[in-house]
């Protein structure tokens, strides 16, 4: 069933796009030799061409171009060996030419497609329109005095990427997924840090309704979402506020919206009479950017693996298409996951990452790219599953002694003996002891409650504080019953 | 002889020969400034303790075997040139105190080879126009008058309306000027002086304030043309800082001046010869058209059918650029800010540029703006930047059967300072015969060819292929050498 609002006029379908802003990970910015670090002093990265200084030319970062490429290759577009850049003209105090370098008519990427996967396990192939290079503007910091603004010049000029999807998305969920899919994309490339709340990655989301089988409504534009949840949101919000209107018998205009995140709802920003008129015209300082088909072949031979190939490779080594995808999500989880399958049972490294490795993760509030267990050393308590040295409760045992203490698995079993009884004659000489102290329940058990028999596994692993290797207590406990 | 009477190429031999030194002749011009500025107003920043202080190096490095290509010679930087730790106006209000904390490409390579800086030549804003009368620092005279009115004082053409005047006054040896649709050629032909606009790329313009990007091409401006080549070869070359700069070699452009003319083919386009031309003018292109062919040249008559566009287009190119080159004068970063007790931001432009911008960069700005407007984008700049591609085909056509073509340089002599001053169009007529080597990106030479009734001097162009400037030199220098001009402007140092 395909996801609809319903209306008081009956369900309602979404038609979404989104324009995701990336910033490029890069040493230096699109057109100047500035560096490009978060979080420096303010004005602390700024050349003269970004500050927009008389007699300043741009001259283009190679590497910010090599990023495009990777990244128009990894969502399956088509490279333009010859596109141009544009100027964007308007004014404002942040940006300091008067205009913003980007690529109007002509980008570098044209059309591709990813594939996103949905909670329910289906997938679906979201079209793209187009990536472009433009320059970042910088920030005005409106509250540092009362009546003054002030000016931070560290981001003018960074490189983004703009990422322009088909309206192809049909729910928040969708736009969600979407979204995900082409972060994920850009973190195993490393084109892109994603990181939302450091400004690195935002969505303008493109949001219409209609009713089933009609064409496109008018869309209206929700600028500057910051977070996968807030971009669902948004969506949900808009969409909620556009059959108002419609069904109220009034028209939705085309205008660009903001998302209140406090309150949930959107708030318009200006309407299409107040849209600015841009004067896009060809940047006459600087010449058609020109690509190598070889150059292009390259960085293609060089390209990482994607986050869809490594996951039909999990697939392939056993693993469910839920857990490939899980792990496969961010690069640093899949990393870690082959660090701790690395020549061992890939099933169970799969377990015990998505398992009790995440669960520690969520509840010591930490991150795969900071683990509070090393992935060789839980490794080396796979090896000790493996080879029988710990059975599976001692082993969440020395999984959580690793996690308090930071130490490797075998330190750990040799300081508190937690090593596994695996010899036969240690464990009858127990389950003697048990069938002993507990006659009655013997004699029950022979006269037929089957049902104790767990009784007596259990008894036995207590007294052998856990140790007991749980198949050979089973079949002792089973041989010495039916004695 | 006096000092400023020196040709470029002859105060370098002077130099070598020791019969003067850098400081000797750094102060003769500096004396010739100290005269004649005040009523030419040619300079706008005058540096003379630090023009007396590289001449003092400059010597210092002669004494020790150490020389430059311009070694101690003192020059003109057109103060559209950034240059380091001196104020650079652009002859703008709103950069009347801007200190550049960088050096122009070309400045600099100057300075690498030796040259002396004797200051900031004047201009029109932002080069802005064909009179040298927009400057917010004064109109420029220029040095000649008429023999018949002397007291008519005359504009020296622009933009680089200063650079012209200096050095045909004697305030310089040679000068910096840059040329948009014939900022060089224009002020050199009426100021008696060669000047040449090389191919677009030749030079770089990283550290010149921009007009019109696409257009812009900096170059030299001297009493001859060989010393034009000569500083051509110092201000050339490839910078990465300029991604439209040309990564080629850069020939040997004073040599090339002695190449002669024998055998080649001069272009001579009908759509030039304009109703109502002077008749001095056509007469001086006839000549002229006479010493190549007496020189071994061969003349043949061509046709540029697009030329007849190139003004309209021409004025729609540049402000278009223009309007966007000038958004950042905007009083937030650098240059003149005009603000008032609880004034928003766009009451901070309005007020900044208002008063930093005078009228015609204002025109400008308006009709470049409206040329890149919503709606009437394709009608003005999409459609002139089609005429433009026209206009360079007609060149590639006509240069695969002429070496060179050559034109009046201007449709008529300088004219008064009061003249044409409420007529922007026919200002902007000044530009007929230079405009089209910009659109196209070609070299072109203005060389002094003779006088007026009036003894006035006029102007010839060469236009070259697309890097062929060393063809240009060869035929300007032959006409140059055949008009053997000699007249002398009235107002110039050392008379």
């Amino acid at each position: 069933m395909s996801y609809t609002i319903e209306g008081r006029t009956g369900p309602w379908e979404l038609v979404i796009g989104l324009e995701i802003h990336a910033q490029v990970i890069s040493q230096a910015k699109l057109f100047s030799g500035a560096a490009t670090e978060f979080g420096a002093a303010p004005n602390s990265q700024v050349s003269f061409i970004d500050a927009g200084f008389p007699g300043m030319l741009p001259v283009i970062n190679e590497e910010c171009v090599a990023q495009a490429v990777r990244t128009g290759l990894g969502l399956n577009a088509q490279v333009n060996l010859w596109s141009r850049f544009d100027r964007k003209n308007y004014f404002y105090a942040d940006l300091p030419q008067g205009y913003q370098i980007s690529q109007f008519a002509h980008p570098i990427i044209g059309e591709g497609a990813v594939e996103i996967t949905l909670a329910d396990g289906a997938t679906k192939t979201i079209g793209i329109t187009r990536l472009h290079l433009e320059q970042d503007a910088g920030k005005s910091l409106h509250d540092q005095h009362a009546t003054k603004s002030f000016i931070d010049l560290n981001r003018s000029g960074v490189a983004l990427m703009e990422i322009v999807s088909e309206p192809d998305m049909r729910s928040p969920e969708e736009a969600g997924a979407y979204l995900t899919k082409i972060r994920q994309i850009l973190r195993y490339l490393g084109t892109c840090d994603g990181n939302m709340d450091e400004g690195s990655m935002r969505a303008d989301v493109n949001v219409s309704v209609r009713k089933a089988g009609e064409g496109f409504r008018t869309r209206c534009e929700v600028k500057n979402v910051n977070s996968i949840r807030f971009v669902m949101q948004a969506v949900e919000a808009e969409a909620r506020r556009q059959i108002e209107v419609w069904e109220a018998g009034e028209e939705v205009f085309q205008e660009t919206r903001l998302f209140d995140t406090a309150r949930g709802i959107t708030r318009s920003m200006r309407s299409k009479e107040d849209a600015h008129d841009y004067r896009y015209f060809p940047e006459p300082d600087l010449p058609p950017l020109v690509l190598e088909q070889d150059w292009v072949e390259a960085l293609k031979a060089a390209l990482p693996e994607l986050p869809d190939v490594r996951r039909a490779r999990y697939v392939a080594m056993g693993l469910s298409p839920y857990d490939a995808h899980v792990l496969t999500l961010e690069k640093e989880t899949a990393v870690f996951f082959e660090t701790v399958a690395k020549g061992r049972d890939a099933k169970l490294a799969a377990n015990w990452v998505t398992g009790d490795f995440f669960a520690a993760l969520n509840r010591l509030k930490r991150d795969v790219a900071d683990p509070p267990v090393t992935a060789e050393n839980l490794g080396a308590l796979l090896d000790l599953i493996s080879d029988k040295t710990l059975s599976g409760s001692l082993a969440k045992q020395v999984f959580e002694a690793m996690l308090e203490t930071g130490k490797a698995p075998g330190e750990i079993v040799e300081e508190r003996g937690l090593k596994q009884v695996t010899d036969t004659g240690a464990i009858e000489a127990v389950v003697a002891q048990v069938m002993e102290a507990n006659a009655d329940k013997v004699a029950e058990y022979r006269s037929g409650k089957d049902k104790l028999f767990g009784f007596f596994v259990g008894q036995t692993m207590k007294a052998m504080q856990g140790k007991g290797n749980p198949a050979l207590v089973n079949e002792v406990v089973k041989a010495k019953l039916s004695e | 002889m006096h000092p400023t009477d020196f040709t470029l190429r002859g105060a370098l031999d002077a130099l070598s020969e020791g019969t003067i030194s850098s400081v000797e002749l750094t102060q003769a011009h500096l004396d010739g400034i100290a005269k004649l500025n005040p009523r030419l107003n040619a300079y706008i920043t005058v540096t003379a303790e630090k023009a007396l202080a590289q001449a003092k190096a400059s010597d210092e490095r002669r004494a020790a075997g150490q020389v430059g290509a311009l070694e101690g010679i003192p020059l003109a930087i057109k103060d559209l040139f950034c240059t380091a730790g001196t104020r650079t106006t652009a002859g703008s209000r709103i950069l009347d105190s801007f200190v550049p904390p960088y050096e122009s490409t070309i400045s600099q390579k100057l300075l690498d080879d030796g040259a002396v800086f004797l200051g900031k030549a004047n201009l029109d804003e932002f080069a802005m126009g064909s009179s040298n009368t927009t400057s917010a620092s004064g109109p420029v005279e220029n040095p000649w008058s008429r023999a018949n009115d002397p007291d008519t004082r005359l504009v020296p053409g622009g933009s680089s309306g200063g650079s012209a005047a200096a050095v045909a006054a004697r305030m310089a040896l040679g000068a910096t000027a840059t040329d948009t649709g014939g900022s060089i050629r224009q002020p050199a032909a009426f100021c008696g002086i060669a000047g040449i606009k090389p191919t677009y790329g030749r030079c770089s313009r990283f550290g010149v304030v921009a007009f019109a990007s696409s257009l812009d091409q900096a170059g030299p401006v001297a009493r001859t043309v060989e010393d034009c080549a000569i500083l051509l070869k110092s201000m050339a070359g490839f910078d990465p800082k300029d991604s439209t700069s040309a990564d080629l070699p850069v020939p040997d452009f004073a040599k090339a001046c002695e190449r002669g003319v024998k055998g080649l083919r001069i272009g001579v386009p009908k759509e030039y010869r304009l109703d109502g031309m002077a008749p001095e003018i056509v007469a001086l292109w006839e000549q002229g058209l006479q010493w190549l062919r007496d020189a071994g040249a061969e003349t043949v008559e061509i046709s540029l059918p697009h030329a007849k566009y190139a003004l309209p287009t021409y004025y729609i190119v540049a402000p278009a650029e223009a309007s966007s080159n000038l958004a950042r004068y905007d009083g937030v970063r650098f240059g003149t800010r005009v603000t008032e007790p609880g004034s928003d931001l766009r009451d901070l432009y309005e007020r900044t540029r208002a008063a930093g911008f005078g009228p015609e960069v204002r025109r400008r700005i308006m009709i470049g703006t409206y040329v890149l407007s919503a709606g009437y984008y394709d009608a003005y700049y999409l459609k002139a930047q089609k005429v433009r591609a026209l206009i360079r085909r007609d060149f590639e056509q006509a240069y695969a059967d002429v070496d060179a073509i050559v034109t009046p340089a201007t449709p008529s002599a300088a004219f008064g300072m009061d003249e044409k001053q409420d007529d922007p169009v026919a200002m902007y007529l000044n530009d007929i015969f230079t405009v089209t080597a910009n659109l196209a990106g070609l070299p072109g030479l203005a060389v002094p060819a003779g006088l007026d009734a009036q003894g006035l001097p006029l102007g010839l162009q060469v236009i070259g292929r697309a890097f062929d400037e060393e063809t240009v030199f060869a035929v300007g220098r032959t006409l140059e050498r055949a008009a053997d001009f000699s007249a002398l402007p009235r107002l110039r140092a050392g008379a």
